[in-house]
C-alpha cells in the first residue's frame, strides 16, 4: 500500500470516518486483519447504519477542525436495515452539493460503499482520501465561516 | 385592489356572522399605510381594521398552527404562494385541513417599502397599482414608479399564480404569469469558483445577528422546539461553546427545511440584514429537481418528501460533482 | 459523574508490538472521569475478564472502556463480564485498537498516539452512556401461512407437527398451488399428485391446521409475536360446512363455458365447480361472473339439485380477525404473460403452448385425459420443439433478467416423457445454456439427451410461423453455425416465472421489502435466507426467488424451524438500542414514520397539560421497541431532534466527533 508522500509533509489532515456497523466497519476490520495499511490520521466512528449520520455530525466534525469527513456504508441494496443507505445517499448528495455551493471544497466530503468483504477497498479508499485532503490542505472555511471582521 | 379588499371584508363578515367560522386570519392596518400586520379577527366589529393592499406580503399560513387549535373553524385569506406552505403544514399534520376554510385571494405581486424609499419616496400614504406602474402618494406628493423596481424580491421570482388549496376564491382581476426565473440567481452562484462562492457567503452570513427572524417566520421551521434549543441534540451547547450553532445555523436550517421548503421567500423578506437566505433553500430545491426529478413542496398535502423517499437507481454521491463543470 | 475504568489489552503481541499499551494506560489515567486504568496480556481470557470484574467492584466503576480488538469480536464478551460484576452491560464501550490501529500502522509512536485518541473517544462516548434494558413482548402461539401451495403446505405441516396452531390462507378455492397442476416431477419422475395430495389431506385432517381457502389477507397490524391480521373470506356462494363435494351441481349447471383455470384455460368448466378431483377443501365454488342465476336472477338449478342445501346465492364476503406470532409468506409464482414475445406466435397459434399447459395436456386428469394431442386438431404431434429461456435471462426489457431456474430440468423431463410414451415423436430443444446443478440433475438431463435421443440445439429461436398448419421454428444452431428451420407440430415455450402479483400487496401489508423483480427480499442473502427483514415474517418458495420443489420444501421446513423457534418462546427480548422519541418536542409531522423500513413508528393523539389547568391534544410519535431495529434513519429526518437512538445518541456521537477532532 502506498504511503502518503505528496503535498505538504508538515500537514497531516485529521479525517473522521463514519462507518456502518454491518458492512464498512467490518470492512475496516478486514483491512486490519489483512494488514492493509492506511494513514493513522483516519479515525473511525461506529454507527449502526450510515443513515444514522446526521448532517450535524459532519458539520460538527468540520467545525471542530476535521479536514475531511467520509461516510462508509453498505452498498445500495445491501443495507442491513434494508433501505437506510438509500436515505444516506440522498441526504449526503444534497448536503455535499450544498456545502460546495457555500464554497467548501468538494474533495473534503465523500461517501463510499464498502462491504464487509472489501478490506482492500476500505484501505484503498482511505489512502486515496487522505492523499486528496492532504493535497487540499487544512480546512479553514468551515471553522470560520462566519467569523466577524477583526475577530 | 380596493374592490378585492372590500369583497374580502364582506366575506369575512358574512362567515363570522353566520357562525361558519370562529375567526378569520388576515391583515390589519398598521401604524402606517405600508406596514399592515397579520391579524386574527374574531368579530365583525374588528374587521374595520382589515386591510389588503400591496404591502400584504406576509405569508399567513404559519399562524394557523396555533390559531386553529382553538375551538371552531378558522378562515384564512391566502395568496397563491401561501397556499403551498399551507399544504405542507397539512401534510405534516401541523394543521387540520377540516378546521380551516381557505379563501384564495388574488395577488398582483407585493411591494417592498424599502425599495420605494430607495427610490426617494418617503412617508407613503397610499399606493395605486396600474399594471406595471405604481403611483405612490406620500405626504410630499405623488410619484409614479416602475412596479418591477419596487416589488418584493420573492415576487420577482414568483413561482405561480395558482392556489394549491382553496374552498372559495376572490379573484377579480387577471394575475400576471409566473416568472419562471427563480433558479437564475442560484445558477449564477454555481457558475462561480469555490473561492468566489465562499467569499460571497462569508460576506453575507457574517452579517447575521442571529435574531431568528428567519426561523420565526418560516412556515417549515415550525418545530415546537428548535434543534438549536434542544439540549440533547449536541448543537445547543450555548454555555461553553457557541461557535458551532453560530456558524452553521444557516446550513442546518436549510437542510432541515430541504424537501419541505416551498420557496415562499419569507426568510429573505424579514431578514433585517438583507441576507439572501432564499438562495440557500433554493439550492436544495434546484438540486432536488436536478437529482431526483422535479418536486414542488406544498403542491399537494399528501405524499413523501424527496428526503424521505428514494429510488434504487438514484444518483450516487460521487456523481454529484460530475455534472456541468461544478 | 461516571467512574470510568479503562482496560487496555495487549492481545499478546497483536496490539502490544505496535502500540505502547503501558503508555496508553498511563496516559489515560489523567483523563477526567477515569478512576482506574490497567493493561493486561489477554483481556478476553478468563483472567482478563476477572481483572475487569474485580476492578468494577473494587473501584465502584460505573462505566468501562476496553481498548482491544474490534467490538464485533468481543463486545459481547466484555458486556457479559460487566454484567456479571453488577454493571449494566450497555455501560461498556470498546476502543478498537487492534484492527483499526495496531494491525494497520507500523510506526509505534503514531500507533500509540492514535490508540490514545481512540480510547479517549470511547471515554467521551461512555460518559454519556445510560443503562439500557431490553424490553419484553409476549408471543401469540399461532402461525399464519399465506399461500397454500407446496411451500405453505410443508411449512404448515411442520409447524403444526411441533404442536402450534397454524392457519393457511389460500386465495384460490383449493390448496395445492402450482404443484397440483404438474404431471410428473423431476428428477425421479414420480407423479406430482401422488406425492402432493396426501400432504393436502394431512393438512385438512391435522387438528392444528385451519385451512382458510378462497380467502385473502386484508390488513396486518402489530409486530413479531403479536400480529393482528384481518382476513377476507370471499363469498363462494356455497356453504363450506354443508357441501359434501358430490359434484351433482357441476353436472347440472347449464353454464358450462367458463375457462378452466386449473387446466390453463385448455378446456371449460361449469359456473359452479370444484377445481380438481382432489381439491382441499372438496367444496364447490360459484363463479358469479358466469353464473346465470347471479347474473339474471333466473336459473337456480344447482340449488334445486343440491341435496344438502349448501348453495347460497346471497353469501357475502366475510372478515375475520386473528392473532399470530409469526407469518410465513408462500405466495408462489405464475408464468409470465407472453405479450412481449410475438415472435413465438403464442397468441396466433393454438399449437404454440407453454410448458405449464403441456403439463396439463400430459396429465391423466387433464383436458385430454393424459393423451398428448395438439390443441388445434386433437392429433398426435409428431415433431415437438421446445424453446428454452422464453423471457428468462432477458436483458432487453421484454422479459426477466433472471434465470427461472426450473425450466432446464422440466424441459428435459417433458422431452424424456414424450420420447418414452411416444417413441415415434421427434423432440428438439433450443437452449442458450443447459443449467442442471443439483443432486441427480445433470444425470437426468444427460439421460434425456443421450438415452432418449432428444435433439438439443444450442441456439436461440428467432421466429415461429405457421405454414399450412405446420409450425416453422426458425432458429440458429450455434454449434454448427447455421440457420435452421424445424417443421414442428407442437411448440412448447419454457416460459419464465415471476412472483404471483398479489405478493406486492402482501409485501406492503407486512412492510416486507421487495426487489425490482417483485421477489421478496430476505434478511441476508446467505445467512438469513428464509427471514424477511421484518421480524416475525418468513419466506418460503418462489415468492423469495426462483426455485424447484425440493428447494421450496427445504425452505418451507427451514421457515417452520424458524417459526417454531419463535413460537416456543413465551416472551421475546427486544433490541435495547432502539429509537427513543421525546414527545414533548415531537411535531407529529410523520417524516420519521416515512423512512422506517419496519413500520415501528406510529402516531397517537395524546393529551398534554399546559399551564393553568389547560390541556392540549397533540399528535405525537410512538416507537414500538419490539419492532425497531435501531438503524437510526428516523433520527435524521426529525428536524427538532426529538428522535434519538439509544446507544448511539446524537450527543454521544457528537462527543466522539469532538474527541477525535480535539487532538
Amino acid at each position: 500500500m502506498q504511503d502518503v508522500t505528496t503535498g505538504n509533509k508538515e500537514f497531516k489532515p485529521n479525517i473522521v470516518a463514519f462507518c456502518c456497523n454491518w458492512c464498512s466497519y467490518a470492512g475496516a476490520d478486514l483491512a486490519g486483519s489483512s494488514r492493509l495499511t492506511y494513514p493513522a490520521n483516519v479515525k473511525i466512528i461506529r454507527v449502526p447504519c450510515s443513515c444514522r449520520v446526521n448532517p450535524m455530525f459532519v458539520l460538527k466534525a468540520f467545525q471542530q477542525g476535521a479536514d475531511g469527513v467520509i461516510l462508509c456504508g453498505c452498498h445500495p441494496g445491501d443495507c442491513h436495515y434494508v433501505t437506510g443507505n438509500y436515505y444516506t445517499r440522498r441526504r449526503m448528495a444534497l448536503l455535499f452539493s450544498f456545502l460546495n455551493y457555500m464554497g467548501i471544497e468538494k474533495e473534503r466530503t465523500r461517501v463510499e460503499w464498502v462491504s464487509a468483504a472489501e478490506g482492500a477497498k476500505f484501505s484503498a479508499v482511505m489512502n486515496d482520501f487522505v492523499k486528496t485532503v492532504t493535497e487540499l490542505g487544512e480546512n479553514k472555511r468551515l471553522t470560520d465561516l462566519r467569523v466577524k471582521e477583526g475577530k | 385592489m380596493r374592490d378585492v379588499e372590500q369583497k374580502m371584508i364582506e366575506r369575512a363578515a358574512a362567515l363570522l356572522q353566520n357562525g361558519e367560522v370562529a375567526r378569520v386570519v388576515g391583515w390589519k392596518k398598521g401604524e402606517f399605510y405600508f406596514d399592515p400586520a397579520p391579524a386574527v379577527f374574531e368579530t365583525v366589529d374588528e374587521l374595520k381594521d382589515f386591510v389588503y393592499n400591496g404591502f400584504c406580503g406576509a405569508n399567513l399560513s404559519k399562524y394557523l398552527i396555533k390559531v386553529s387549535k382553538n375551538e371552531g373553524k378558522t378562515a384564512i385569506f391566502m395568496k397563491p404562494c401561501d397556499s403551498y406552505s399551507f399544504n405542507q403544514l397539512v401534510k405534516e399534520h401541523r394543521v387540520d385541513r377540516e378546521k380551516i376554510y381557505v379563501i384564495a385571494v388574488e395577488c398582483q405581486g407585493k411591494l417592498d417599502i424599502e425599495k420605494i424609499k430607495a427610490n426617494g419616496v418617503t412617508a407613503v400614504t397610499n399606493v395605486e397599482e396600474n399594471g406595471d406602474k405604481v403611483t405612490v402618494s406620500s405626504l410630499y406628493g405623488e410619484t409614479v414608479l416602475d412596479k418591477a423596481d419596487v416589488m418584493l424580491g420573492k415576487c420577482l421570482t414568483c413561482k405561480g399564480k395558482t392556489h394549491q388549496a382553496k374552498d372559495e376564491d376572490i379573484i377579480l382581476h387577471e394575475m400576471p404569469a409566473p416568472a419562471n426565473n427563480r433558479f437564475d440567481e442560484v445558477a449564477k452562484l454555481e457558475a462561480m469558483t469555490e473561492d468566489e462562492r465562499f467569499a460571497f457567503w462569508k460576506e453575507q452570513l457574517q452579517k447575521c445577528i442571529r435574531c431568528n427572524a428567519c426561523r420565526n417566520v418560516c412556515p417549515a421551521c415550525s418545530c415546537l422546539k428548535c434543534v438549536f434549543d434542544n439540549p440533547s441534540s449536541g448543537v445547543a451547547a450555548k454555555a461553553n461553546d457557541d461557535r458551532f450553532e453560530e456558524q452553521l445555523f444557516h446550513v442546518i436550517r436549510a437542510f432541515h427545511v430541504s424537501g419541505r421548503c416551498t420557496d415562499c421567500g419569507e426568510c429573505s423578506r424579514v431578514c433585517p440584514q438583507n441576507i439572501p437566505l432564499h438562495l440557500l433553500n433554493r439550492k436544495f430545491i434546484k438540486d432536488i429537481d436536478g437529482f431526483y426529478g422535479e418536486y414542488q413542496a406544498g403542491e399537494t398535502a399528501e405524499g413523501k418528501t424527496p428526503l424521505t423517499s428514494y429510488k434504487e437507481e438514484d444518483l450516487e454521491v460521487s456523481d454529484v460533482f460530475k455534472g456541468e463543470g461544478k | 459523574m461516571q467512574r470510568i475504568g479503562v482496560f487496555i489489552c495487549w492481545c499478546g503481541s497483536n496490539i502490544a508490538a505496535t502500540v505502547d499499551v503501558k503508555k496508553v494506560a498511563e496516559t489515560i489515567k489523567a483523563e477526567p472521569g477515569v478512576v482506574y486504568s490497567e493493561n493486561y496480556q489477554y483481556m478476553c481470557s478468563e483472567n482478563g475478564q476477572q481483572l475487569i470484574k474485580n476492578a468494577i467492584k473494587e473501584h465502584n466503576l460505573t462505566a468501562i472502556v476496553v481498548g482491544a480488538c474490534s467490538p464485533r469480536m468481543h463486545e459481547a464478551t466484555f458486556r457479559k463480564a460487566a454484567e456479571a460484576a453488577g454493571l449494566n452491560p450497555y455501560m461498556v464501550e470498546i476502543a478498537n485498537i487492534r484492527e483499526h490501529c495496531s494491525w494497520i500502522h507500523k510506526d509505534m509512536d503514531e500507533a500509540t498516539e492514535k490508540a490514545v485518541v481512540l480510547v479517549r473517544t470511547a471515554i467521551a462516548k461512555v460518559k454519556l452512556n445510560a443503562p439500557l434494558m431490553s424490553g419484553e413482548s409476549p408471543v401469540v402461539k399461532r402461525a399464519l401461512v399465506i399461500g397454500g401451495g407446496i411451500a405453505g403446505i410443508q411449512a404448515a405441516l411442520d409447524i403444526a407437527d411441533a404442536g402450534f396452531e397454524v392457519d393457511i390462507v389460500e386465495k384460490n378455492a383449493t390448496i395445492g398451488g402450482r404443484m397440483a397442476q404438474l404431471d410428473k416431477t423431476f428428477p425421479t419422475l414420480d407423479c406430482s399428485a401422488c406425492i402432493l395430495t396426501p400432504k393436502m389431506v394431512d393438512c385438512a385432517q391435522h387438528e392444528k391446521i385451519d385451512i382458510l381457502s378462497y380467502s385473502e389477507v386484508e390488513e396486518v397490524k402489530g409486530f413479531v409475536g403479536n400480529f393482528n391480521v384481518k382476513i377476507r373470506r370471499k363469498a363462494r356462494y356455497v356453504d363450506e360446512t354443508k357441501c359434501t363435494g358430490c359434484k351433482i351441481c357441476m353436472e347440472k349447471c347449464p353454464s358450462k363455458k367458463g375457462l378452466n383455470d386449473f387446466n390453463m384455460g385448455l378446456n371449460t368448466r361449469p359456473a359452479i365447480y370444484i377445481p380438481f378431483a382432489q381439491a382441499i377443501p372438496n367444496v364447490a365454488v360459484i363463479d358469479p361472473e358466469q353464473c346465470i342465476k347471479m347474473k339474471t336472477g333466473k336459473c337456480g338449478i344447482c340449488q334445486k339439485f343440491c341435496g344438502v342445501g349448501a348453495i347460497d346465492y346471497t353469501q357475502k364476503d366475510e372478515f375475520i380477525d386473528r392473532q399470530y406470532g409469526a407469518i410465513v409468506v408462500a405466495t408462489g409464482f405464475k408464468p409470465i404473460a407472453l405479450d412481449n414475445f410475438n415472435e413465438y406466435g403464442y397468441a396466433d397459434n393454438k399449437d404454440v403452448i407453454t410448458s405449464l399447459e403441456l403439463e396439463r395436456l400430459m396429465n391423466a386428469a387433464g383436458p385430454s385425459d393424459g393423451v398428448l394431442v395438439r390443441p388445434s386438431d386433437g392429433k398426435h404431434p409428431k415433431v415437438i420443439t421446445f424453446i428454452q429461456c422464453v423471457g428468462s435471462r432477458d436483458t432487453s426489457g421484454c422479459g426477466k433478467p433472471y434465470c427461472s431456474k426450473i425450466c432446464c430440468m422440466y424441459t428435459a423431463k417433458h422431452a424424456m416423457l414424450i420420447r418414452e410414451k411416444y417413441p415415434d415423436t421427434e423432440v428438439h430443444v433450443f437452449y442458450i445454456d443447459v443449467r442442471t446443478p443439483g443432486k441427480n440433475y445433470d444425470e437426468f438431463y444427460r439421460r434425456a439427451a443421450e438415452q432418449y435421443g432428444v435433439d438439443y440445439i444450442k441456439g436461440m429461436v428467432g421466429k415461429v410461423y405457421n405454414v399450412n398448419g405446420k409450425l416453422m421454428v426458425q432458429g440458429s444452431n450455434l454449434i454448427d453455425n447455421e440457420q435452421i428451420t424445424i417443421e414442428s407440430d407442437l411448440v412448447v415455450l419454457a416460459t419464465a416465472i415471476e412472483p404471483e402479483p398479489s405478493v406486492r400487496k402482501i409485501a406492503t401489508l407486512l412492510t416486507a421489502s421487495i426487489d425490482t423483480n417483485n421477489f421478496l427480499t430476505e434478511s441476508h442473502a446467505k445467512l438469513r435466507p428464509v427471514e424477511s427483514p421484518t421480524a416475525g415474517v418468513y419466506l418460503a418458495g418462489v415468492c423469495q426467488g426462483p426455485k424447484d420443489i425440493p428447494e421450496t420444501v427445504s425452505q418451507a421446513s427451514a421457515c417452520a424451524a424458524k417459526v417454531i423457534g419463535l413460537l416456543v418462546k413465551d416472551k421475546l427480548k427486544t433490541n435495547a438500542c432502539v429509537a427513543t422519541p421525546d414527545e414533548m418536542m415531537c411535531n407529529g409531522c410523520s417524516q420519521c414514520a416515512n423512512v422506517c423500513a419496519y413500520g415501528a413508528i406510529t402516531y397517537v393523539e395524546k393529551e398534554f397539560r399546559l399551564g393553568g389547568g389547560k390541556t392540549e391534544v397533540r399528535r405525537v410519535v410512538s416507537v414500538n421497541p419490539a419492532v425497531c431495529q435501531g438503524c437510526g434513519a428516523c433520527t435524521v429526518t426529525c428536524p427538532s431532534g426529538a428522535m434519538d437512538l439509544k446507544g448511539f445518541s446524537s450527543k454521544q456521537i457528537m462527543s466522539e466527533v469532538e474527541a477525535i477532532c480535539k487532538m
